[in-house]
């Protein structure tokens, strides 16, 4: 369960059990560096390549229609996967957190699998059941159905990847706060629908906001399981990670950066908004390790 | 299908659309993974891991994947430790930035590595005087799973230390134990368990991470191919059933040694006495 780990803690009187001075700035130095090795330079590096020639050459870049269809076909794809997954996120809760069933531990495990999956084996399940050899590919191919290669694929492999994270969000969240608040609600009258929003979606309201911001982040950047799926066709079927990808291989650097830097923006943008939620709803929120 | 009779309405609806929607986006994909291995059969599976060069990018895949968890188990137990021990300015943000190789998508990782350790790159520059060459060998691939496998050691190792009653140390120092003493022998058999378990989670995700090695390793069969790259390469031949033994030969090696530390952390527990 979710503890503000950093911020709650003062920092003890030295005492026996504790360091020395020095081994604690030593320690402290050698743990910052590796962060900044690691985590920060890589973000700087973004930047400072994306704006190697200049912001008019950095704005250019996003002139390019293709550059832009990339970055249509995101926003579509998000826009498609991420809904859906909500909706399916609240019914599962719903059920889980609501009611006693047999099995419930088994479906909570496989609402989780999908994280377990490699990226690229997310891929691979769609051409097994759509490519030309897959189970359904000749049927497909006979109706004259594009869905690998064309948006219907991308969709669903992003929908995979992204499936647990509204899920894992509200199943803790809902389950902890029980369902009394809803009891009251039907004793004094209230159905179905009417309880959910006015009762139980004001009381997870920040959990699931979380849990679509995670999911909307994940889904924009996924890689692998597009890749897969996506065919890479410039212009049509180029998502803005695969996008960046034909760039850098292009040696195109300022632009595969400039591309790049977006995507590290949304990353940031969510690591902020993530910790002022935690900061104000800590305790409501689980503390989720995976993004 | 329920235990108990509940007033609270919509379990009919709720239970039926979880069921159907997760068919149809999860099992019914993955089911088409397992007819097409029941199709391979463990002769075909066998003969697919005999091939030299999926022989040779398992062999990669583990064993830097390996190589990235335990130092990132290292580098992630020190990271926990200082955030939540030590007082120093910009530790929020820090905290916060440990989630970064999450959010961060797996492409842009890459390619900011690739640049970072190239022999032209600030970082690769400064190893190139010296001889060594980090991005294109299995070294880069190496610093990419390190990358991201670190938020898994951080995030499992900080509770912990966070919890971790303070007087066990005082107790300890009082009977005369040395800080190291204490450190080595009272404080990390405590940690022990969480930090299999980071270790755990990082190598499964190093283990079948593609976006952020790709642009880094230099894909050189035999060398710095990684088998996630290898299915890739195999699915652009339209061969499915080459791609598939791959995927089912990582997901049993996976498994296979994520039950086994299991195993571990449950002796390890027994043995603390669930700790």
């Amino acid at each position: 369960m979710s503890k503000r780990l950093v911020s709650k803690r003062p920092v003890p009187p030295p005492t026996a059990a504790t360091e020395r001075p020095v081994t604690r700035l030593c320690l402290t130095a050698v743990a910052l560096a590796f962060l900044a090795l690691f985590l920060v330079l890589p973000v700087i590096v973004v930047f400072s390549e994306a704006l190697a020639k200049g912001v008019t050459v950095y704005l250019e870049t996003f002139d390019d229609p293709d550059a832009r269809a990339a970055i249509e076909l995101t926003l579509l794809v998000v826009a498609i996967a991420v809904p859906l997954n909500l909706v399916f996120g609240v019914a599962a809760s719903w059920a889980i957190a609501k009611f006693e069933f047999r099995g419930k531990s088994l479906l909570i495990t496989l609402i989780d699998l999908p994280f377990s999956v490699s990226p690229v084996v997310s891929g691979l399940i769609y051409v097994l059941l759509f490519g030309s050899q897959g189970l359904f590919g000749p049927w497909l191919e006979a109706h004259d159905i594009k869905i690998l290669f064309a948006l219907p694929g991308i969709v669903l492999a992003t929908m995979f990847v992204t499936f647990p994270f509204v899920a894992r969000e509200l199943i803790p969240l809902m389950q902890e706060q029980g369902s009394l608040d809803e009891e009251a609600a039907l004793t004094l009258g209230a159905r179905g629908f009417r309880i959910f929003f006015t009762i139980t979606l004001p009381n997870v309201a920040w959990g699931l906001l979380y849990g679509v911001l995670l999911c909307t982040a994940r889904a924009m950047g996924e890689f692998g399981a597009v890749s897969v799926v996506s065919g890479h066709i410039r212009g049509v079927t180029d998502t803005m990670p695969l996008h960046v990808e034909i760039l850098y291989n292009e040696y195109n650097f300022v632009a595969a950066f400039a591309m790049a830097s977006l995507l590290t923006l949304m990353a940031v943008v969510t690591l902020a908004a993530k910790t002022v939620l935690e900061m104000h709803y800590g305790d409501a929120l689980a503390r989720t390790t995976r993004i | 299908m329920l235990k108990e009779p509940s007033a609270i309405p919509g379990f009919g609806l709720a239970f039926g659309y979880t069921l159907f929607y997760l068919g149809l986006i999860v099992l019914l994909p993955l089911s088409a993974l397992v007819l097409e291995a029941a199709g391979l059969g463990l002769d075909g599976i066998l003969r697919i891991a005999s091939e030299p060069r999926v022989y040779a990018a398992l062999r990669i895949s583990f064993g830097l994947a390996f190589a990235a968890a335990i130092i990132d188990s290292v580098f992630g137990l020190l990271i926990a430790w200082v955030l939540v021990r030590y007082s120093f300015p910009g530790r929020k943000v820090i905290d916060a930035a440990v989630d970064l190789p999450f959010a961060l998508p797996t492409a842009v990782a890459g390619i900011a590595l690739a640049t970072l350790y190239a022999p032209t790159g600030w970082l690769g520059g400064l190893f190139a005087a010296y001889g060594i060459k980090i991005a294109f060998t299995p070294l880069g691939i190496l610093i990419a799973l390190i990358f991201v496998g670190l938020p898994f050691t951080v995030r499992t190792v900080q509770p912990l230390v966070a919890e971790v009653d303070r007087e066990v140390e005082e107790a300890s120092a009082t009977l005369g134990a040395s800080r190291r003493q204490t450190l080595l022998r009272v404080i990390l058999p405590i940690f022990a368990p969480a930090i299999l378990t980071g270790f755990a989670l990082a190598f499964a995700r190093a283990v079948s991470e593609y976006g952020s090695v790709i642009f880094i390793a230099g894909n050189l069969p035999f060398v710095s191919e990684i088998a996630p790259q290898l299915i890739v390469i195999k699915l652009e031949e339209f061969d499915y059933r080459g791609a598939t033994g791959i995927a089912l030969i990582m997901l049993t090696l996976s498994f296979a040694i994520l039950l086994a530390i299991n195993l571990i952390q449950a002796w390890s527990r027994r043995r603390l006495g669930g700790v």
